[in-house]
């Protein structure tokens, strides 16, 4: 019923947009509360609907997707969780997904964060998982097969400091167990003893930070997903090559979900995400078409040609 | 003195970053081992210096009746609370056998995290999806031939990064052709462009970086050059 | 206790979402818990993972010291004398020990990254990829099409000589791959917004009134 009822409302709010455009074309734009409430009616409707469409999987995420299939059981995964609360419905999917995909492959994760909301992020990305009947499957021991570092201040001199050994930066994990006694660890002195680095990034420090000093100081391999902001800014890094691959905003973690075969939040979330984007795209053409007509009237006001 | 000795500190700390890229070993490398460990310390301390400096405009606002000083007590309020809850969860869990950390499941800690600092941060910055859709509205216009190419452009990256504007070509194709199209704007003329600014950027801080390290610009310790 | 914090964050994110209407005294008492509480946790955070975790149990408690920490505590709280402006001089030493360390890292990195490693993709990606025998006819075109936006892009940013003749074409071109890049920008962003609301409604929708998952 939830169902009819949102697809009846939504149907009725592209019909009103009819409306809004006789309106702002009359010189009269609507009032910008008017603007809030479609917004809102867009996002919250299409979630009620249960529909995932179809999404095809780009290049940026197959990329990744045939880097990690590649990493052998066993393989160590350095995690950054670099990103907080308000990026969260964008990056927890995609962390949840991989952190799934990595206990199912038996993947070792070292988890930390440059972000102090980072290692909390992870905690729940960790639960989630441990939720997923195939994960629970076989147990997985905090010290042996993950280890949350936690968070450490100073940004990018966290990873450059890293570089020199993981043990100055984090000399005990987030139970305040020494570095030393965590069997995960053993071996691990450096960038050199990890086979992969998965970055979730939300901004500053983050991706950028990683590839300057984690891959081109370094010599690692680094995955990033990203927040639709950060995506456009870190492209260049993806085709020169600094980047396996990138998941860009909410569209790639659905994108990451797919191609893992993970159920996961962000493909529920994309129907609410097309009606986002239709809804500011009518705005806009509304916007312009009065525009044009607008300013075609001051012309020829009294209808010359 | 006030002046010099900053500058001598600044100095030298950038020194100590740039050549030890070139030369890791010791003394270089040393070096920047420890002055990275400073900086981790010191940047702790300038987040405490924030949040002192919170308490004590707070508490002028409130001493001198200021607009809006009654607010400043719900920010008092909140400030210590959360600080009682994060020592008291910390302290206990370094106390306890085993040791637990402040942030984990089950703390006081983690509660306010989940339940009251995340609604209010995430739904802070959820406003902007309201305020871009109506200054789209308000203000996105294709008045030359710029604009129109960065309409076009937003356009076609919002309809093809989402299953849009291929549902809507799924009448005549089966292809996703705005998925395609989408993906390669990102990957070849955005990334030409991001590309040309990252380039102007780096060109940029090397030389504002040099400056800062040759003690031409000192407008971090309250002078000019 | 999960049932009364899912209904204290719904209370405070629909105080949040108040100021839609217009500014009231609801909104801005969820502005200054918000406030609060967030000084609050980034104090408690840093306190335990650095000053604790990482001055004061490896120079103070730790079997092997590490004094060579104490500088870092030292700088630290020479910060501190930024509170008492009769002493807030002494706060421009560690300040400018962070700037001079950003600087100094800075220069490298940003050259190499972003400078170096991004002019080298754009010349060999050409060498590489031009011809159709390895690559597809798009991928081709559009390593052309990158080194044509790198190129005209950087002379556009070039404000020291007139943009006139055929160096302001090439300029007006670089304007146009920017405007695409700005483009693409805005779009990604409009993306990322939606994003946040989904994310607030899907907790109002699902954990608060259960109407969804």
């Amino acid at each position: 019923m939830l169902n009819t009822l949102a697809i009846i409302i939504l149907s009725l709010m592209g019909a009103s947009l009819i409306y809004v455009l006789y309106r702002t074309i009359d010189g009269r734009p609507v009032e910008r509360r008017i603007v809030f409430a479609y917004i809102g009616l867009a996002v919250m409707l299409p979630l009620m609907m249960k529909v995932t469409p179809p999404l095809p999987i780009t290049t940026d995420v197959q990329k990744l997707y045939e880097h990690i299939v590649k990493l052998p059981p066993g393989s160590k995964v350095l995690c950054a969780f670099d990103f907080d609360p308000p990026s969260a419905p964008e990056l927890q999917p995609m962390a949840v997904a991989f952190v799934k995909y990595a206990f199912k492959h038996d993947l070792k994760l070292i988890i930390m964060g440059l972000w102090p909301q980072g290692p909390q992020q992870a905690n729940m990305a960790l639960q989630e998982a441990f939720r997923d009947s195939l994960v629970a499957v076989k147990p997985h021991e905090e010290g042996i097969d993950w280890v949350n570092l936690g968070f450490q201040s100073g940004n990018e001199f966290v990873i450059l400091s890293m570089g020199d050994g993981f043990k100055r930066m984090f000399p005990r994990d987030t139970r305040l167990i020494p570095y030393d006694s965590i069997p995960i660890l053993k071996n691990v002195v450096n960038f050199s003893n990890i086979d992969f680095i998965m970055n979730f990034g939300a901004g500053y420090p983050g991706t950028r930070e990683w590839v300057q000093i984690g891959v081109d100081r370094y010599k690692s391999d680094l995955g990033a997903g990203t927040t639709a902001v950060q995506a456009t800014e870190v492209y260049p890094y993806l085709s020169s090559g600094q980047l396996v691959g990138l998941l860009g905003g909410m569209s790639g973690a659905a994108e990451f979900e797919k191609v893992l075969a993970e159920k996961g939040k962000a493909s529920t979330f994309i129907l609410a995400q097309m009606f986002g984007h239709a809804t500011v795209m009518a705005f806009v053409i509304i916007g312009n078409v009065a525009f044009f007509v607008l300013g075609r009237k001051k012309k020829n006001p009294e209808g010359n040609n | 003195m006030r002046r010099e000795v900053p500058v001598l500190i600044t100095s030298i700390a950038g020194l100590v970053f740039a050549i030890s890229y070139f030369i890791p070993h010791t003394p270089f490398g040393r070096a920047e081992s420890i002055f990275g460990d400073w900086v981790s310390i010191v940047q702790a301390f300038a987040i405490w210096l924030g949040v002192l400096n919170l308490l004590k405009v707070s508490l002028e606002k409130i001493f001198r009746k200021s607009e809006g000083w009654p607010y400043s007590y719900l920010i008092i309020a909140s400030l210590f609370g959360t600080l009682i809850v994060g020592f008291y969860s910390g302290f206990s869990g370094i106390n306890a056998t085993p040791q637990y950390t402040y942030s984990d499941t089950g703390t006081g800690f983690d509660w306010v995290y989940q339940n009251i600092y995340t609604a209010l941060t995430s739904t802070m910055f959820s406003m902007l999806a309201f305020f871009v859709g109506s200054a789209s509205y308000r203000a996105f216009r294709a008045r030359n031939i710029q604009a129109t190419l960065l309409l076009i452009s937003g356009f076609l990256v919002m309809g093809g990064r989402v299953p849009l504007l291929d549902r809507i070509s799924s009448i005549f194709t089966e292809t996703p052709i705005f998925s395609n199209l989408a993906n390669w704007i990102m990957n070849y003329p955005n990334s030409a462009g991001q590309r040309a600014i990252l380039i102007g950027i780096a060109l940029g801080i090397m030389s504002s970086s040099l400056r800062v390290i040759l003690g031409i610009e000192r407008s971090h310790v309250g002078g000019g050059n | 206790m999960e049932l009364l914090g899912i209904w204290i964050g719904a209370i405070l994110t629909l105080g949040i979402f108040s100021f839609l209407y217009k500014d009231n005294p609801v909104y801005k008492v969820t502005e200054a818990i918000f406030i609060g509480v967030s000084a609050g946790y980034y104090a408690i955070v840093y306190f335990f993972d650095s000053i604790y975790k990482k001055f004061w149990l490896g120079a103070v408690v730790a079997a092997e010291k590490d004094l060579m920490l104490y500088g870092g505590a030292v700088l630290g709280l020479l910060f501190l004398s930024r509170l008492y402006s009769k002493t807030s001089w002494i706060a421009r030493w560690p300040l400018a020990f962070i700037v001079g360390a950003t600087a100094g890292l800075y220069m490298m990195t940003y050259f190499v990254t972003n400078g170096m490693n991004q002019v080298a993709s754009t010349i060999s990606d050409v060498a590489q990829k031009s011809d159709l025998a390895g690559s597809s006819w798009a991928e081709v075109l559009g390593t052309y099409v990158i080194l044509v936006g790198v190129v005209t892009g950087l002379i556009y940013f070039f404000f020291s000589k007139e943009h006139k003749g055929a160096f302001g074409a090439a300029a007006k071109v670089g304007i146009w791959f920017l405007m695409v890049t700005f483009g693409a920008s805005f779009g990604y962003t409009v993306m990322s917004r939606m994003s946040l609301l989904i994310g607030r409604m899907d907790f109002l929708l699902g954990d608060w009134l259960r109407i969804i998952n």
